[in-house]
Order: C-alpha cells, then sequence, then structure tokens
C-alpha cells in the first residue's frame, strides 16, 4: 500500500528535494507534492556564500534539477507557497490548506521546513545595510551591496560568517568579523582547527576579534548602517553580516502537537512523536547517527545538524520509512566548508570529552582526530582532501585508527583506507 | 547542443543534452543520471562524482588538478589511468562519453 500514498512535503530545500527524487527514483507510484515558500525551484545552498557572490556561480548553476525534470518524474512543485494549516484523519493521512486557498491530500506528511536565520537583538538592527544570509533572494541582495561596500562587519564567527567573510576580502571589501564566544567556530570544531583559520582568516586582512559584542547598530539620517558598536569601540561599517545561526522552523510541528526541542524530534527512523509525520534536514533533530554514540558512559544525545550530506542521508533512510521498509538512520556525517583558500572538511561528530590528536601535516595543511574510548570518531582537516577522503573512508570502514597510529606521520593514511576498503568487501 | 554520454556499469547508456560550460557532474545530477552523486555539487571536497573518460577524450580536458588527484587516490571505485572527477570536466561543443564506476560512496 505505502508505495501508493500520496506524499506531502512541507519543505523544498535539499532534503525535501531528495526526497522527492529518491522516492521516484525507488519507485514510488504515488504523488509526490513539495510546497515550498521561496519562488526558486529546489536550489543549492552553499555556493550562496561563495561562488554565487562572486559572480563564479549564476542562479542556473545553483539547480538541484533540470527544469524539466520534476514534471517530467511526476513531482509537483508548489512554490512560493506556505502550508497553513493541517487537518489529520485517522492514521497517517490528512489533509492541508496552503496560504493561497489550496487544499492538498496527503496519505504521508513530510515536515523539511529547514531553519530560519537569527537576527541581531540590539537597538538599531533594523537599519538598511544589515543583512542575513539563507535564501537566493538574500543572496542576490547581498551580491548587490558587496559590489559597492568597502566596510563590511560580519557579526558570527560561524561557517555562514566566515565564508562571506573570505568571499568579501577577495572582492576588496576591508572586512571584520566579530565572535561573541572566545574563539571562532566555537560549536563546530576543535581549538586547534579553530587557532588555525583565524590565523588564515587574519593573514588574509581579516580583523578576526572574539569576545566582543555587538551593542548597537548605528546608522545614518537616510537608516542606512554606517557603524557597529561595541563595548568598547565603533567598527565603521556599510554592510553588515549577521551570522548568529539558524533556528529550525518549527511553527507548523508544534500546531500538530508534534514534540519538538529545539527542532521537530525525530526517532532513527526520522519519525516525529506521532510516530506518522516524518521529519528531516535542518528542522529536524534525531539521535547520533554515528555507530559510536554510545561509546561513552553518557546516553546518545540528540543532534540538529545543518549540512548537505546530512539532508541527503537523512532523506535517503525517510524513503526507506515511507516505502514501509524502515532500517534505522546510521550514518558518519560529513561537512565541508570553504573559507577563502581555506578548504575544511570535517567527518564524524566530535563531542566535547573526545581526545584531541594533531597529525603531522605539511604547510598549509592542518589533520586532526578525535579518539573516544580508543578509537577515532571524528577528525577535521584542512587543505588536504586525500587525508579527509581516507579518513572519510576509515570511519565508514569502522576502523578504529587508534591514536598512536594517527599520529604516526609515516603512517599513509591513503593507504590504511585502501586495505581498510578491501578488508570489508572482502569480509562480506 | 552538445550530448553526453553516460554507460552505466550493467552496460546501459544514458545519454543526456548538456550546455557548454556546465560539468559533466552537473549535468548528470540534473537530470536524474543514477551513479554521479556529486554532494558537494564540484567544490571538489566529496570524489563522489568519480567518472572513467573515455580514452577518445584524453587531450580534450584540463590535466587533473592537484586537488582532484589527491581524491581520486581515495575514490570508492579504484582508480584507473581514465579516472576523473566529473565536476572538473567542462563541456565544450562536442560530446563525452564517460562510464559510471559500480560504487561512488
Amino acid at each position: 500500500m505505502s508505495r501508493s500514498d500520496d506524499v506531502l512535503i512541507v519543505g523544498a530545500g535539499q532534503a525535501a528535494a531528495q526526497l522527492a527524487c529518491s522516492l521516484r527514483e525507488a519507485g514510488h507510484q504515488g504523488s509526490i507534492t513539495l510546497v515550498g515558500d521561496e519562488p526558486a525551484p529546489p536550489y543549492q545552498r552553499p555556493p550562496l556564500s561563495k561562488g554565487f557572490l562572486t559572480g563564479a556561480a549564476d542562479e542556473d548553476s545553483l539547480a538541484l534539477r533540470a527544469p524539466g525534470y520534476w514534471q517530467a518524474n511526476g513531482i509537483d512543485l508548489l512554490l512560493g507557497e506556505t502550508v497553513v494549516e493541517v487537518d489529520r484523519g485517522a492514521g497517517a493521512g490528512g489533509r492541508a490548506l496552503t496560504a493561497s486557498g489550496r487544499e492538498l491530500v496527503f496519505d504521508r506528511l513530510v515536515l523539511a521546513t529547514g531553519a530560519a536565520p537569527r537576527r541581531l537583538d540590539v537597538p538599531g538592527a533594523q537599519a538598511d545595510g544589515v543583512v542575513v544570509l539563507r535564501t537566493l533572494a538574500d543572496a542576490a541582495d547581498l551580491r548587490r551591496r558587496l559590489a559597492t561596500a568597502r566596510d563590511v562587519v560580519v557579526v558570527g564567527g560561524g561557517f555562514v560568517g566566515l565564508e562571506v567573510a573570505a568571499t568579501a576580502t577577495v572582492l576588496g571589501a576591508r572586512v571584520t568579523v566579530l565572535e561573541a564566544g572566545p574563539r571562532i567556530l566555537g560549536r563546530a570544531v576543535s581549538e586547534a582547527t579553530s587557532r588555525y583559520l583565524t590565523d588564515h582568516h587574519r593573514a588574509t586582512g581579516i580583523a578576526v576579534h572574539t569576545d566582543v559584542s555587538v551593542t548597537e547598530i548605528v546608522s545614518a539620517g537616510a537608516g542606512r548602517v554606517v557603524a557597529v558598536r561595541t563595548a568598547d569601540r565603533e567598527i565603521p561599517a556599510d554592510l553588515v553580516l549577521v551570522g548568529v545561526g539558524a533556528d529550525p522552523r518549527c511553527e507548523l510541528a508544534e500546531r500538530l502537537g508534534l514534540q519538538v526541542d529545539d527542532g521537530i524530534v525525530v526517532d532513527e527512523h526520522l519519525l516525529a512523536s506521532d510516530g506518522t509525520t516524518i521529519a528531516i534536514g535542518d528542522c529536524a533533530v534525531a539521535v547520533d547517527p554515528t555507530p559510536w554514540a554510545d561509546l561513552d558512559a553518557s546516553a546518545p544525545c540528540r543532534v540538529r545538524l545543518e549540512s548537505v550530506d546530512h539532508a541527503v542521508t537523512q532523506a535517503a533512510s525517510a524513503v526507506r520509512t515511507v516505502l514501509g521498509e524502515p532500517s534505522p538512520h546510521v550514518s558518519v556525517p560529513w561537512f565541508w566548508s570553504d573559507q577563502g583558500t581555506a578548504k575544511l572538511q570535517i567527518v564524524g561528530l566530535r563531542r566535547p570529552g573526545d581526545r584531541a590528536t594533531v597529525r603531522p601535516a605539511g604547510p598549509g595543511r592542518l589533520v586532526v582526530g578525535f579518539h573516544r574510548a580508543g578509537r577515532l570518531v571524528a577528525a577535521e582537516v584542512v587543505g588536504s582532501p586525500a587525508d579527509f577522503m581516507a579518513l572519510r573512508t576509515l570511519l565508514g570502514a569502522g576502523h578504529p585508527v587508534p591514536a598512536d597510529v594517527f599520529a604516526d606521520g609515516d603512517v599513509v593514511l591513503r593507504q590504511l583506507a585502501k586495505d581498510a576498503r578491501q578488508g570489508s568487501i572482502s569480509a562480506c | 547542443m552538445p550530448k553526453v554520454f553516460y554507460t552505466q556499469p550493467d552496460g546501459t547508456v544514458v545519454a543526456v543534452e548538456g550546455s557548454v560550460g556546465d560539468s559533466v557532474m552537473a549535468t548528470a545530477v540534473r537530470n536524474g543520471v543514477a551513479g554521479v552523486v556529486g554532494q558537494c555539487g564540484g567544490s571538489l571536497s566529496c570524489a563522489t562524482c568519480h567518472v572513467y573518460l573515455d580514452e577518445r577524450h584524453a587531450d580534450e580536458f584540463g590535466e587533473v588538478g592537484e586537488d582532484e588527484d589527491e581524491m581520486l587516490d581515495c575514490t570508492a571505485s579504484d582508480r584507473e589511468h581514465s579516472s576523473r572527477l566529473s565536476c572538473q570536466l567542462l563541456i565544450g561543443e562536442g560530446e563525452v562519453h564517460v562510464t559510471v564506476p559500480p560504487e561512488q560512496l
């Protein structure tokens, strides 16, 4: 029966699009409808902070699928539309109402509503020239402003902020990054990587300040931003990018009475607390999907991840749930962030108690591993894609890569990975 | 319009119309060609768009770059002499023929 279910996906981002495409590829027979509040068909967000701003990538090149793909594959895109109401019938089905008055009947509801960028909550934050970056429209606006901006202040030393800072520097602006915490990327990466990237950005001319909170945005008569004020200084700015994280969009889930706790809480099959609604992508908070989640004494913690890989792999697991062949979502998540010429790649999920080991690497490279209960569980790599690929392979194959092996510069990770891959193939 | 021919591991061939300047990876992904993943969108971060480039094109594309070279050493299916990351193969005026490897992840 489930193959013929009519599937309604609220959201049209990476997770939503992947689920729709993968369902069709898997032979799903029922209707598939995506409702997205942005006007553009599903597109890639990562280039919005990089290539799209420099002009290397245009809107067409961001499309996740060719324009004709959706119709050819029987996937209905309702764009510029918002689901405002959902009536649950008995079981998994129900009907949804959109803002423009369309009624959508479904057998299975999927929430892939994404996340919304946080705004600054300080006096003057509404000034013209204070922007966030999440959508294509945001990026087009930012690109237009960057063309004339001289003094750019980035509030928040996270991925989006640092990527934009690096891009703005390349475009010729004077850039200052203000991070409220003691170091950039404080939650995302270890101290070693944080320090490395701080040095990298400073070497390119970016002023990176930590432990600094914005107290006020100063604007001129016309309401245009002219400076950013902190406790002890005023920094000139004609453009302020606010990159202080994003909050999951849970309004619909809350109205449906689903459990929400910094995201829509889902189980290992991506099912929300009602046991039938699926939630995937940036809006979902799930048990740590790594095979080593319960290696430490604490109970497996819940994680909410914002990344392409996570959206894609969760969608793959959700396909199995929709088709009635559920299997627990297990994966070793990976991330990348191109910050100017620094290519950061991360695999696995590091926890505060994990032991960090820096591996000898050549100039311009950083390779850090994290061990838990004697086995490698995560790694951070800058400027060394081969080491990253090898580590990703090793983690995927379940190789423990003990800390002494990891730290031994004479051990060639690629060879270790090749052996592990062949080992895992022959073990099958 | 230039055409890209993707030969699947089972021998079936999928032909897709491409545009000059687009990559062989993006052309595959946008048209739902199986076996080309391209998770990172072409930023040389994932090595999931590995293909074997037909010998006839050996001189038609730019050389393997440094990062590409490193990543090709770690692809899920073994590297061969003709291995390329298809995000680095930009379509020109002519046809392109590639073979998709059995595994990408």
